[in-house]
């Protein structure tokens, strides 16, 4: 019954236009951007009233919301002791339409997304063919939208307020007008960046800090651990360079391969990459999920030894996976039977020891003796073991299709309020998902940025989201380069082929 | 590479044709001649056949590749395949190398290439014809590339002219170790060449290729792979192009029929799910909440889906989409459906639920969806052919088929839990599942469960022998299982449906 929310959320929604309206009349007159984007915002100083008014009509509901009447605060402005305009950010959930709407206007940097989609400076098929998906603030989910330049693009997200939206393939015709197609097969899916998606929930049964949907600096190291093994792989395995990861906002990360090679992949290469990086095989009653012929190949090869410190560190000493009784899984994973009874007998008696001990444990107890088969077979079993604990689990599904959709980079994740950012490869070890900014914090870094008023300045310019935003202006401007000269080196032969 | 304007006439001759008597000439048609055993297909056959050969030709054909599916189904290994179909090959379709000096080489040849174009004719019409098609084409031309003459299929494959560059010396030793770990052979023993990755996506996917900045270095041995590819590309593009030029053979009132019937007893021979699955006589309709009562009646797949269900309150994306579609097809309704899941999943707000889940189910039904999902009321119950051939489940999935995602000791296990524990019998399921014999493993069980239902109707008479056919769909096992359980309850058979209603 969506009809119940409307009471609620129009004053809500209302009670900061005003505010936001009257704030930087007060504390800074002089920046001109904010007029500029004040003027995306519905309100004349007209309609602020009128609103107001209508405010005191729901007055009595609005007391005990999560957003502070406005009325009070209005009346409050004239205390010269109220600081922090933007203070309803504090407690309002991330996707208020007032604060995804100056997100939408002041920080998302519409201009540089349309470069990374339209390989061209000036509008081409690339972004105007292109699908977007949006999920409105009812949920409702409004897919094949697409849009002839980035400023379209910003109106209406400025308009509907998505939480987030997707991104799809570049289609044969402009999405909006596929019912119009006379035959079927004129509306299909060319090129779209080469996608993966590494997700959290997938390695639950080897993530003991946090469950769910939560995560920690521990568990992340899951997905550094995955980025690292990837990234390196479609670098030199596939010969690709423009790939950009992002940070899905809660506990996973996106990458997309932009190269022209990349993007124009069909369903089954597609699915042979996917193959090519997939591991684990088997669901929870599988027993080993790694079974891989030896020698290694050089890919598992070098996943493993990129593997191994992590090994150690994250997994033996933070996750601590066979702590206490847990043991069972390790053990039922190695082949050998006697080492097996001497260790399930050694750690009986001793559950307590940590997962290094048990670990080494198993070197131990194999030197002296309590090994039926060949160490050669050990150091197998113990590669499996490291492998079945780090390497990265794709959600293989995300990559194998054309035309799956996946969200775009730097809009907001509703859940957590954090803005999906890009991932610098170089420093993916320093990335700190918790210290991603929220979009209310960034909202409030606007406000309190004090700069010389001569210049004028961005908004996102203003804030925490500058890092990201410039190194994905660096991303793209090497992706156009590259597609620049691809551009020349077809003219030069198509030219050739003319002259015969 | 390869001339396609073999139809046109040659443009000094041109002037040399008199169009005058050629209008009473008698058409002349080229009759191919074929030096190679295999065929990439390419030309289409010109010269006249009968109208029964053109009928029998492509049933034994037909023959040979419903053999071939048959052999996936029961997830032979290639070499098992290879020893099974000798016979038949031999028998329907024998093809002899040039080297056995058989009397007949050009017309076997012909009966096989105008069998495959006979074929292409039949089975372009749909996307999912066409892509059965092609898989099984591909899978017999594969079988021949190996057992070919080394010689002769060495100079088949130089007569296509594929293009790809050889690794030289030094690159060789290199790179020597990688390619050993990557090819599994010592690197420098033999021929590798290399080529663009996306030439090779199946060695790709399974790491059976060495790879260095986009380009795979396939070993000598790989080029099957290489040339088969190659022959699906062209086999794929082809059926597209017929496809296209199908609507005008529809005037034809001799061929049309034979190629519609064809393509008709193409469809599945086995496992399709026939909407009469649903129906069980004596049934009464399903509701949510008897699904628990009803499921000790589910095939194994189903139960551990269940199980897993009630254990977790949740089920990952496959495992949903496989037991909403078996219990679609067992007859619950899509209200009752949505009840179902919403209830098993009781750790979730009604809000998750109808946001991220319910959609699923109803595009399921086909109550939401594309147009052509709509009217084919959503997806058909997975066959047992499906559940066996999907990918295994990742790390925290449950769907697929228990005999073949189980490990043995899990399997048992499962199967005590659910009331097996026959020693004897275990020991059996233990053989078939490592012959790899799932779907054996799983009517033993069904039979064993039953044993005692199967002997009175066997006894009765009154079921055939039909009704006690192998076991290919979940569904039929269901409704069997049930049918066989409840003999007293007025429906002594599937003859006559009983009005005694069950709870």
């Amino acid at each position: 019954m969506p009809h119940s929310i409307s009471p609620e959320s129009t004053p809500a929604e209302d009670s900061s236009m005003p505010h936001v309206n009257a704030q930087p009349l007060k504390s800074e007159p002089s920046t001109p951007s904010k007029d500029i984007a004040m003027s995306d915002a519905l309100s004349s100083p007209e309609d602020s009233k009128t609103k107001v008014n209508l405010e005191g009509l729901f007055d009595d509901e609005d007391s005990d919301l999560e957003f502070p009447s406005s009325a009070s605060q209005i009346k409050s402005e004239e205390e010269p002791s109220q600081p922090e305009p933007f203070r309803i950010t504090s407690r309002s959930t991330f996707s208020d339409p007032e604060i995804m709407r100056a997100f939408y206007q002041r920080l998302f940097p519409f201009r540089y997304l349309f470069q990374w989609l339209n390989h061209n400076p000036t509008p081409s098929n690339d972004f105007a063919h292109r699908e977007f998906a949006f999920t409105l603030p009812n949920d409702a989910y409004l897919r094949y939208q697409s849009f002839p330049t980035a400023d379209l693009l910003r109106k209406q997200c400025i308009q509907l307020l998505p939480s987030r939206f997707e991104i799809g393939p570049v289609y044969s015709t402009n999405p909006r007008d596929r019912k119009t197609v006379r035959k079927a097969s004129a509306f299909r899916p060319l090129t779209k960046e080469l996608v993966f998606d590494i997700d959290m929930t997938d390695y639950d049964d080897v993530r003991t800090c946090c469950t769910g949907a939560s995560i920690c600096h521990k568990c992340w190291a899951f997905i550094t651990m995955a980025i690292k093994v990837v990234d390196v792989a479609l670098r030199d395995d596939f010969g690709f360079k423009h790939i950009l990861w992002v940070y899905s906002g809660r506990r996973g990360a996106h990458a997309w391969v932009c190269d022209k090679r990349a993007r124009e992949l069909d369903d089954s290469k597609r699915r042979a990459i996917a193959g090519y990086l997939e591991l684990l095989k088997g669901g929870d009653q599988g027993g080993k999920k790694v079974n891989v012929r030896r020698p290694l190949h050089p890919h598992l090869d070098r996943s493993l030894n990129i593997l191994k410190e992590h090994f150690q560190t994250s997994i033996l000493i933070e996750q601590d996976p066979w702590a206490e009784e847990k043991y069972a899984h390790l053990l039922q994973l190695l082949p050998d039977p006697t080492l097996r009874a001497a260790l399930q007998k050694k750690w009986d008696s001793s559950p307590s020891r940590p997962s290094t001990s048990k670990w080494s444990d198993i070197d131990n107890l194999a030197k002296t003796g309590a090994l039926s088969k060949t160490s050669k077979e050990l150091l197998e079993a113990k590669q499996d073991i490291v492998l079945e604990y780090t390497y990265p689990r794709l959600d293989a599904e995300v990559s194998k299709k054309l035309n799956h959709l996946l969200k775009s980079p730097f809009v907001v994740h509703p859940g957590t309020g954090r803005v999906c950012v890009p991932i610098d490869t170089r420093k993916v070890e320093e990335f700190d998902p918790l210290s991603v900014p929220t979009v209310t914090q960034l909202l409030s870094e606007i406000d309190e940025w004090e700069g010389e008023g001569e210049q004028k300045v961005q908004d996102w310019e203003k804030t925490s989201l500058v890092p990201y935003v410039e190194f994905f202006r660096t991303f793209v401007g090497g992706l156009l380069k590259e597609e620049r000269r691809g551009l020349k080196r077809e003219r030069e032969e198509g030219g050739d082929e003319m002259e015969f | 590479m390869i001339p396609h304007d073999f139809s046109r006439i040659d443009p000094k001759r041109r002037v040399n044709l008199d169009y005058k008597k050629r209008q009473f000439a008698k058409p002349e048609f080229k009759h191919q001649k074929y030096e190679h055993r295999l065929n990439y297909y390419i030309l289409p056959p010109t010269a006249e056949i009968t109208l029964e050969e053109f009928e029998t030709w492509a049933i034994n054909r037909l023959k040979v590749l419903s053999e071939l599916e048959a052999c996936t189904f029961r997830n032979r290994t290639p070499e098992e395949t290879a020893e099974y179909m000798t016979s038949i090959v031999n028998k329907y379709l024998p093809l002899r190398s040039n080297s056995s000096r058989g009397q007949n080489l050009q017309e076997e040849r012909k009966k096989d290439h105008y069998s495959h174009f006979i074929l292409r004719l039949a089975f372009s019409a749909t996307e999912d014809l066409r892509r059965r098609f092609s898989r099984l084409e591909t899978m017999l031309f594969r079988l021949r590339f190996k057992d070919d003459d080394p010689r002769e299929r060495k100079d088949f494959v130089s007569g296509l002219k594929l293009e790809w560059e050889e690794v030289g010396a030094d690159e060789k030793r290199e790179l020597g170790n990688e390619l050993a770990a990557a090819g599994g052979v010592k690197g420098e023993e033999q021929e590798w060449f290399k080529v663009d990755w996306e030439r090779v996506p199946e060695l790709v996917e399974q790491r059976r290729v060495l790879l260095k900045r986009g380009k795979a270095y396939v070993p000598q041995r790989e080029q099957i792979s290489l040339v088969v590819a190659e022959f699906t590309r062209r086999l794929d593009e082809a059926l597209e192009l017929t496809s296209r030029a199908l609507p005008r053979l529809d005037e034809d009132d001799r061929l049309a029929p034979i190629l519609a019937h064809l393509s008709h007893s193409f469809t599945s021979p086995d496992a399709a799910y026939s909407s009469s699955d649903a129906s069980i006589d004596g049934l009464s309709t399903i509701t949510a909440n008897a699904i628990d009562t009803l499921s000790q009646h589910f095939p194994l797949c189903m139960q551990n889906l269940h199980m897993t269900l009630r254990a977790n309150s949740h089920l990952k994306h496959y495992g949903r989409l496989q037991y909403t579609l078996f219990l679609k097809g067992i007859g619950l309704s899509l209200d009752e459906c949505i009840m179902f899941w919403r209830r098993s999943f009781k750790l979730m707000t009604d809000d998750k639920f109808s946001k991220e889940y319910k959609y699923n189910i109803r595009h399921a039904y086909g109550d939401v969806g594309g147009d052509a999902n709509r009217r084919g009321r959503g997806y058909t119950p997975y066959s047992c052919q499906k559940i066996l051939t999907e990918p295994l489940p990742g790390p925290g999935q449950s769907h697929g088929c228990p005999y073949r995602t189980f490990t043995q000791d899990n399997l048992n296990a499962l199967l005590q839990r659910t009331g097996v524990n026959d020693k004897d019998l275990l020991k059996v399921v233990k053989d078939d599942v490592s012959k790899q014999r799932y779907h054996v493993a799983c009517n033993r069980v069904f039979e064993w469960a039953h044993r005692r239902e199967i002997k009175k109707v066997k006894d009765d008479g009154t079921w055939s022998a039909t009704d006690l056919d192998t076991i290919v769909h979940p569904n039929t096992y269901f409704k069997r299982g049930w049918l066989l359980k409840h003999l007293g309850d007025g429906n002594a058979g599937v003859v006559n449906g009983g009005e005694k209603m069950e709870e």
